[in-house]
């Protein structure tokens, strides 16, 4: 079999993390699973093992996953020491293709104090929730909008701002990064909001509150090595955090509100 | 027919223009003060249960929502491609709230109920305007202003989009709203929790036990009213567009709690999905039908040909859409073009290695963009070369994620090579019975979005899903809700420990851990995907009364061999995504069987329900207005199975007529 070409009919050596719970030590199993086709999504590989797994009558491995299309932000692994793997694409859209027979594949959940551990490789990264509920929005109840055609937005910045908003905050750069900074999620929020007419009035308070509550979290902070976007799935730019440390400073200037 | 009397759908009476004008001005409220003391429950926090939850807690309401995924942003919804549509009228192009009832009622075949239909046109342009304001990012043309492009079954620009991911947009619009609510307290979030019951107290729904699902602990909420948001059950399918987790346990929950199930046999099928690659597979994917705006649809015109797609010339091929459609060529109706796919590739006529896929071709689009950007560019004599390059780019900036996407998953390059597509299950219309307030016929219990029965009749048009969850959370429930709080508002919370929560616990922790003692030697998937088979032979695309009788007993075989032999690792209190599944896949084993029934009972064919002995000569769809007119909504009867309950459609505004696409 050349290099660089799957066979058909791959084997493979899979290193795991397996860990109960919280509280509990997790360490690495090994196993070996044959039969994995090229054409296989990541995912569907683990899925086969686990079949594997129940039909020995062992506990299949706990992995968070829902659309399996690269949207929702569920799936989460650290594949060979880099966050969904090899190519800049989420964990479920990685096609075994990328591998080949007789690799040794070793799986780990995202490493972060704010992402404890659940089970397994699934992880609670409900801080960034919390960091979005701490501003990331624009206050308008119901109801209240004007004609949305009434505040043309130059397509430039609506671009752009698209462009923050694709991210699907997978938590792939805060796992990416060597201080698990989760400064190009909440940069990307704050960007798309900034950029946008009708983010401004909220501006400096929502990125204040933001970082705020990012720090909080345990998230550590940045040292603009780019991990983060070179790994994230989305292609989330290092752009993102430069506006955000004009927007922060500049709301810092003339605030103490938070 | 008559409509039972069991079913009053409570749609406003006068002219269908001021039905909802006038049940706003109308309806109950409820004070500030009493609003506080309010309690509601929301299941599901996609778009329909999102836009609820935090427009709910505006309105001072105290809020609790739920969800299995560990975070409400990555609901369902978020993986919506294509886009919302909306009766602006922007372009100028004859789009009006009279054009987008018409279509939605024409295109889900005249099934669905006029008073609904209109009101979900009417605030269609609201919805636009409050995401705009949440800062939704919307695609834009120079001046700044909204694009809008069109999709099928239409003819006029109405969908609004973000780039090849709206829901993600909308939903994160969604989203931040409701964490707004979250910080301010008004909505208390409930991540990892699915639902198990709902509980109903002297006929009225007071609440619910939901399952903690990483502690595995049962708890136990009241609730004065209870939403159901909890999307579409095109899963039971195995294969389908849906996230992996959606699921029918809410509905179907509530449904054996005595709300009626309607019209479960509508199913859509997506006409463009990426084909069945293996045994292996664990979903489809969906390429959006705004491709077929500017992509073609053929297959060669000689069965079995096995040439690769470029070397078949223009006139060995079949452009079958455009041949039997000209009116509406590739933008037919999604129920018409999957039919029409599985046709040619039934008679032989399909390509790639499956042979069951048809071509979607992109040359003929790059040719026409590149032409058109030379010219934009002074490019006068312009080679071959630099219009397919400048083609390309224009495509790449309209597709390009989807493009992407497919060679991701495919290995092949779409822009070299035409793409390979065949139908997918991708959306239920069926779903829980509602009235115009959206409330089922157990009182106190709604059902919101893909998870109620009630807009888009047998056949979604695209772009329709996403307004219709945003119409329900945003607009209509907000004000629909009233009518039935201000009559609660002396009603105290019931406290947890009633006979009746207790009695819902037990149930729920009984079935539990049967699944887990059954310990036998099958995994839940193998049952699922067994399921999967019977649904998309017998009750998928194409139906008949034969196979929809074998199809009833295969899955009542099928079910108790699965409630005796399914094998469910691990334990109950703990993170155990096998017994999530087993939960879920329990119950699609008895849906399964009313799905079939529902068929069985239509003797007609219309939208996304096709039966093989009601056809034209042309193979088209043949619906029985005289007989059928009506919405299956069915009580569940226990062991004794179910009885049907009819509504009658009946249509005062638009002349009901055979569905025309050519
Ligand atoms: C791939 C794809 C593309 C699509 N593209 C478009 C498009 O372009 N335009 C369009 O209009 N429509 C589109 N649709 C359809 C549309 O996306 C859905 O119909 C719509 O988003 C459903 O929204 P919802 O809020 O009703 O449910 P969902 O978004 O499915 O949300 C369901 C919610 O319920 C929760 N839930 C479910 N069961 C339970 C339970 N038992 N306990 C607790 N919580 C539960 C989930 O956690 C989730 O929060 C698309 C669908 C698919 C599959
Ligand atoms: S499962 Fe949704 S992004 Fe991977």
């Amino acid at each position: 079999m050349a290099e660089g070409h799957s066979a058909d009919n791959m084997t493979l050596t899979l290193k795991v993390w397996r860990q109960k719970n919280r509280n509990t030590e997790g360490r690495f199993v090994t196993y070996t699973l044959g039969g994995v086709s090229p054409d296989m999504s990541f995912l569907e590989m683990v899925d086969i093992l686990n079949t594997q797994l129940i039909e020995r009558n062992e506990e299949p491995i706990a992995f968070d996953h829902d659309c399996r299309e690269g949207i929702c932000g569920s799936c989460a692994m650290y594949i060979n020491g880099r966050p969904h793997g090899p190519k800049q694409v989420t964990a479920c859209q990685l096609h075994m293709r990328s591998f080949n027979d007789g690799d040794t594949i070793t799986i780990e959940p995202w490493r972060a104090a704010a992402f404890p551990i659940i089970k397994d490789l699934s992880v609670d990264r409900s801080a960034f929730d919390r960091i979005v509920a701490a501003g990331g929005y624009i206050s308008i109840n119901t109801g209240n909008a004007q004609d949305a055609n009434s505040t043309p937005v130059p397509k430039e910045a609506a671009d752009e701002a698209f462009m923050a908003a694709a991210c699907i905050g997978c938590g792939a750069c805060v796992a990416a990064c060597k201080n698990a900074s989760a400064m190009l999620f909440v940069s990307a929020k704050i960007s798309q909001l900034a950029l946008l007419p009708q983010g401004q009035a909220e501006r400096r308070i929502r990125a204040e509150k933001m970082v705020a509550q990012m720090d909080e979290e345990g998230f550590g902070a940045c040292s603009n090595t780019g991990a983060c976007s070179a790994e994230c799935p989305k292609g989330i730019s290092m752009t993102n955090i430069a506006r955000m440390n004009r927007e922060y400073y500049g709301a810092k200037l003339k605030s103490t509100n938070v | 027919m008559a409509t039972s009397p069991k079913l009053d759908a409570k749609v406003p009476d006068g002219a269908l223009e001021t039905k909802w004008t006038k049940y706003r001005s109308t309806v109950p409220l409820v004070n500030p003060a009493n609003k506080r003391n309010l309690e509601i429950l929301v299941v599901g926090t996609g778009l329909a249960g999102a836009s609820a939850a935090s427009t709910l807690a505006e309105l001072g309401y105290k809020v609790k929502a739920f969800c299995y995924q560990d975070s409400p942003r990555r609901a369902h919804s978020i993986a919506a491609q294509g886009g919302i549509n909306a009766a602006k009228n922007y372009q100028n192009d004859g789009d009006s709230v009279y054009r987008l009832f018409y279509d939605t009622i024409k295109g889900g075949d005249y099934r669905a109920r006029e008073g609904n239909v209109y009101r979900l046109a009417e605030v269609s342009g609201s919805i636009i305007d409050q995401c705009v304001a949440q800062g939704v990012p919307f695609a834009r043309e120079y001046g700044g202003l909204l694009s809008n492009r069109s999709f099928g079954g239409t003819q006029v620009q109405r969908t609004f989009y973000a780039a090849g991911q709206t829901g993600q947009q909308l939903l994160l619009g969604a989203y931040s709203s409701l964490q707004r609510q979250i910080s301010l307290g008004n909505v208390q979030m409930y991540t990892r929790h699915e639902m198990q019951d709902v509980v109903v107290v002297d006929g009225k729904c007071r609440g619910l036990i939901v399952r903690n699902l990483v502690t595995g602990e049962l708890e136990r909420h009241f609730g004065h009213a209870v939403l159901l948001c909890s999307g579409g059950y095109g899963n039971i399918f195995y294969l389908s567009t849906n996230a992996l987790g959606s699921n029918v346990t809410a509905a179907w929950k509530a449904h054996k709690k005595g709300a009626f199930f309607s019209n479960p046999c509508y199913t859509q099928i997506h006409p463009t999905c990426i084909p069945v690659s293996g045994d292996h597979q664990s979903k489809l994917t969906l390429m959006s039908e705004s491709l077929r705006n500017d992509g073609r649809i053929w297959v060669p015109k000689k069965q079995g040909d096995d040439r690769n797609a470029n070397d078949i010339a223009e006139a060995e091929r079949d452009y079958y859409l455009e041949r039997r459609y000209p009116a509406f060529g590739n933008l037919v109706p999604r129920d018409i073009a999957s039919r029409a796919a599985k046709e040619r590739c039934d008679a032989g006529y399909g390509v790639g290695k499956s042979k069951m896929a048809v071509y979607l071709d992109y040359a003929d689009a790059i040719l026409r963009y590149g032409k058109g950007e030379a010219n934009k560019n002074g490019l006068h004599n312009p080679s071959e070369a630099q219009i397919h390059d400048l083609g390309i780019a224009v495509v790449k900036e309209k597709y390009g994620n989807l493009f992407d996407m497919y060679q991701q998953i495919t290995g092949e390059n779409p822009y070299d090579v035409p793409m390979r597509i065949y139908p997918a299950v991708h959306y239920t219309m069926g779903g829980l019975w509602v009235d115009y307030n959206l409330m089922t016929n157990v009182p106190g219990l709604y059902a919101l979005g893909e998870a109620n029965f009630s807009d888009h009749g047998a056949n979604r048009l695209g772009a329709s899903a996403l307004m219709q969850g945003l119409a329900d959370g945003y607009f209509v429930i907000p004000y629909t809700i009233g009518s039935y709080l201000a009559g609660e508002i002396r009603n105290k919370a019931l406290p947890t420990d009633h006979e009746a929560f207790v009695q819902a616990e037990k149930t729920a922790r009984e079935r539990i851990e049967k699944l887990i003692a059954i310990q036998g030697t099958q995994t839940v998937g193998s049952f699922h995907k067994r399921l999967g088979k019977i649904m998309w032979d017998k009750c998928g695309m194409a139906r008949n009364a034969e196979g929809l009788n074998e199809a009833i007993q295969e899955i009542r075989a099928l079910r108790d061999e699965f409630w005796t032999d399914v094998r469910v690792t691990g334990d109950a209190d703990e993170l155990n995504i096998e017994l999530e599944k087993a939960g879920r896949v329990a119950d699609f084993l008895e849906l399964g069987e009313l799905m079939c029934i529902d068929a069985l009972n239509r003797e007609e064919s219309c939208g996304g329900h096709f039966r093989e002995e009601h056809q034209t000569e042309e193979g088209e769809a043949l619906r029985d207005d005289e007989n059928f007119a009506y919405v299956a909504a069915w009580e569940h009867q226990g062991e004794k199975g179910w009885n049907l309950h009819k509504e009658e459609l009946v249509f005062e505004n638009i002349k009901i007529a055979q569905r025309s696409y050519k």
